[in-house]
């Protein structure tokens, strides 16, 4: 067993505190350079093309897979209290205000946060972001800003993509394998999702989760260290990070809009 | 701004600079003469690389100035610095090509940046940079399809894409072929002359240097070991200056690392064993 002297102690205290300082800095500029970053749409569209379509394939198939699973162990509780017609009820809504956003966020962290990561900490590492510097172009603003802000927007575009393939495959099992009555899965489904209580609650979710899993996932590769190790170890931590804070803050936007 | 036109386009004064408890430069005076190619010499991690950062303001000194065109960049703002740089060109170690652009839209895109010219327009430029490297025939290539030696050219053409005053190369004959090490190495001095720039090269291969170059500073520990026309620091008589041009192993920087001593190592060792 070892023991740290207290100075050791202090040290990683202020690096700590160093490094959440330079997170919200970065995290600030982000969010002003909203503007520029739109000014330039070409680049942010670019983005969302490049974010969207590589993450596009992993979240349907896993969306379809999550429906097919609601299908089976939502019925398999419904039909103990005679109710098994619920089923696109309990479906959709817990795609829509709970696993859409999130389970799309974890897959986008570890599809998209990673490539971005690996970017950013490659072009660290080849010297690029520094050659931009030298040319009076402002990395933050070339590279970071349209990358974030294409995050931002396909996040909640994935979610809503997961969520209603996801309804499909519900449809799948509960209505073709299982045989439940169509009009009841669809009907109760209608009356029961409510477009700003559910859906918003839905939205909200993903959109903090666009802002989160993007920033880590920028961040990790803008304080990588320059080397290969150093990228490989900033991948590592989005995914641990930006993951564990999408839980973390799933149940904290859930206990709050629970109420509303 | 004071903008006194002297003959030394950059001037370092008094400068000192390290990461935290290690120092990199001591109290460093150099000038760097206009319209000339200056070469920056010495041992690996002597800080050559670092003077340059500290001239395109990416470092902040501890103490003394570095002055470009008169004006001292560790005082600029960042919207100062950014004009100051759009006079400066920067040739880093292998190129640093934006790897997701190709050859032509690495030249480019300073000119994208930074100017509004019409597309035709920045097309002529960029193949005129690109022929002055010889790499006209090369513009749709991805950069991992070039050589390193090809690659330092784009990054060479992109560096220059904008007209600067001043281009900095820092070891552009690192890793090459004795062929492309030629090639580079006139192309730096055409270029200066050519162009009316003033160059800046950190090497340390001394042959190629030597040649092209006007002025030679030696910096060795953080301090300047030399600094005249190549003639006189060949004929230096500073043994460490003497070492470092005569490429010998052992002198006063050391061939063995720091340690214990051979009689620590080997003869305690005998006693023991009696």
């Amino acid at each position: 067993m070892s023991w740290y002297h207290p100075s050791d102690v202090g040290f990683a205290t202020r690096t700590k505190l160093a490094d959440l300082g330079h997170g919200a800095r970065l995290f600030v500029r982000l969010l002003a350079l909203f503007g520029a970053a739109f000014r330039r749409f070409g680049l942010v569209r670019d983005q969302v093309h490049f974010l969207g379509n590589y993450s596009l394939a992993i979240i349907t198939v896993s969306g379809l897979f999550v429906g097919f699973v609601l299908g089976l162990q939502g019925y398999y509780t419904l039909q103990r209290y005679g109710s098994s017609e619920a089923l696109g009820l309990l479906v959709a809504l817990s795609l829509v205000r709970e696993l859409g956003p999130v389970v799309t966020a974890l897959l986008f962290a570890g599809r998209a946060g990673t490539s971005l990561t690996a970017e950013i900490g490659l072009m660290k590492a080849g010297e690029q972001l520094s050659a931009m510097e030298m040319m009076a172009v402002d990395p933050v603003r070339r590279i970071l800003a349209p990358r974030f802000w294409a995050g931002v927007i396909t996040m909640p575009l994935l979610a809503a993509v997961f969520s209603a393939v996801g309804v499909i495959g519900g449809w799948a099992v509960g209505v073709v394998m299982i045989g439940i009555d169509p009009g009841a899965f669809w009907s109760q489904m209608q009356g029961g999702v409510d477009v700003w209580r559910d859906v918003g609650n839905g939205v909200v979710k993903s959109v903090v989760f666009g802002f989160t899993v993007t920033f880590i996932a920028l961040l990790q590769g803008f304080e990588a260290q320059p080397t290969p190790e150093g990228v490989s170890r900033a991948t590592t931590r989005t995914v641990v990070v930006a993951s564990l804070s999408v839980l973390g803050l799933d149940f904290i936007l859930t206990a709050m809009m629970f109420s509303i | 701004m004071e903008q006194t036109h002297t003959d030394h386009f950059v001037e370092l004064r008094d400068l000192t600079f390290g990461y935290g408890e290690r120092v990199i430069l001591d109290g460093v005076n150099l000038t760097v003469p206009r319209g000339k190619v200056t070469a920056l010499m010495g041992a690996s991690g002597g800080g050559k690389t670092t003077v340059l950062r500290l001239i395109g303001g990416q470092y902040r000194a501890q103490r003394g100035q570095v002055l470009f065109d008169g004006a001292d960049v560790g005082a600029m703002d960042q919207a100062a610095l950014y004009a100051a740089r759009r006079r400066m060109g920067m040739l880093f170690q292998f190129g640093a090509l934006f790897t997701d652009l190709s050859v032509f839209d690495n030249v480019a895109f300073p000119l994208r940046e930074h100017t509004e010219l019409p597309e035709a327009l920045i097309r002529d430029i960029v193949l005129m940079k690109l022929n002055a490297v010889g790499l006209r025939g090369a513009r749709d290539l991805m950069p991992a399809q070039v050589s390193g030696g090809m690659a330092r050219r784009v990054a060479l053409a992109r560096a220059i894409a904008l007209d600067p005053d001043l281009v900095m190369y820092d070891e552009p004959f690192a890793g090459l072929d004795p062929i492309s090490l030629g090639t580079a190495a006139s192309l730096i001095r055409q270029l200066n002359d050519a162009m009316g720039l003033t160059s800046i090269v950190v090497s340390h291969d001394l042959e190629e240097t030597f040649r092209i170059a006007d002025k030679v500073i030696v910096l060795a520990n953080g301090k300047i070991a030399a600094q005249g026309t190549p003639q006189e620091v060949r004929h230096s008589t500073d043994p460490l200056v003497h070492q470092f041009v005569h490429a010998l192993a052992d002198g006063p920087v050391q061939f063995h690392y720091p340690g214990a001593s051979v009689e620590q190592d080997f003869g305690a060792g005998l006693g023991a064993r009696r």
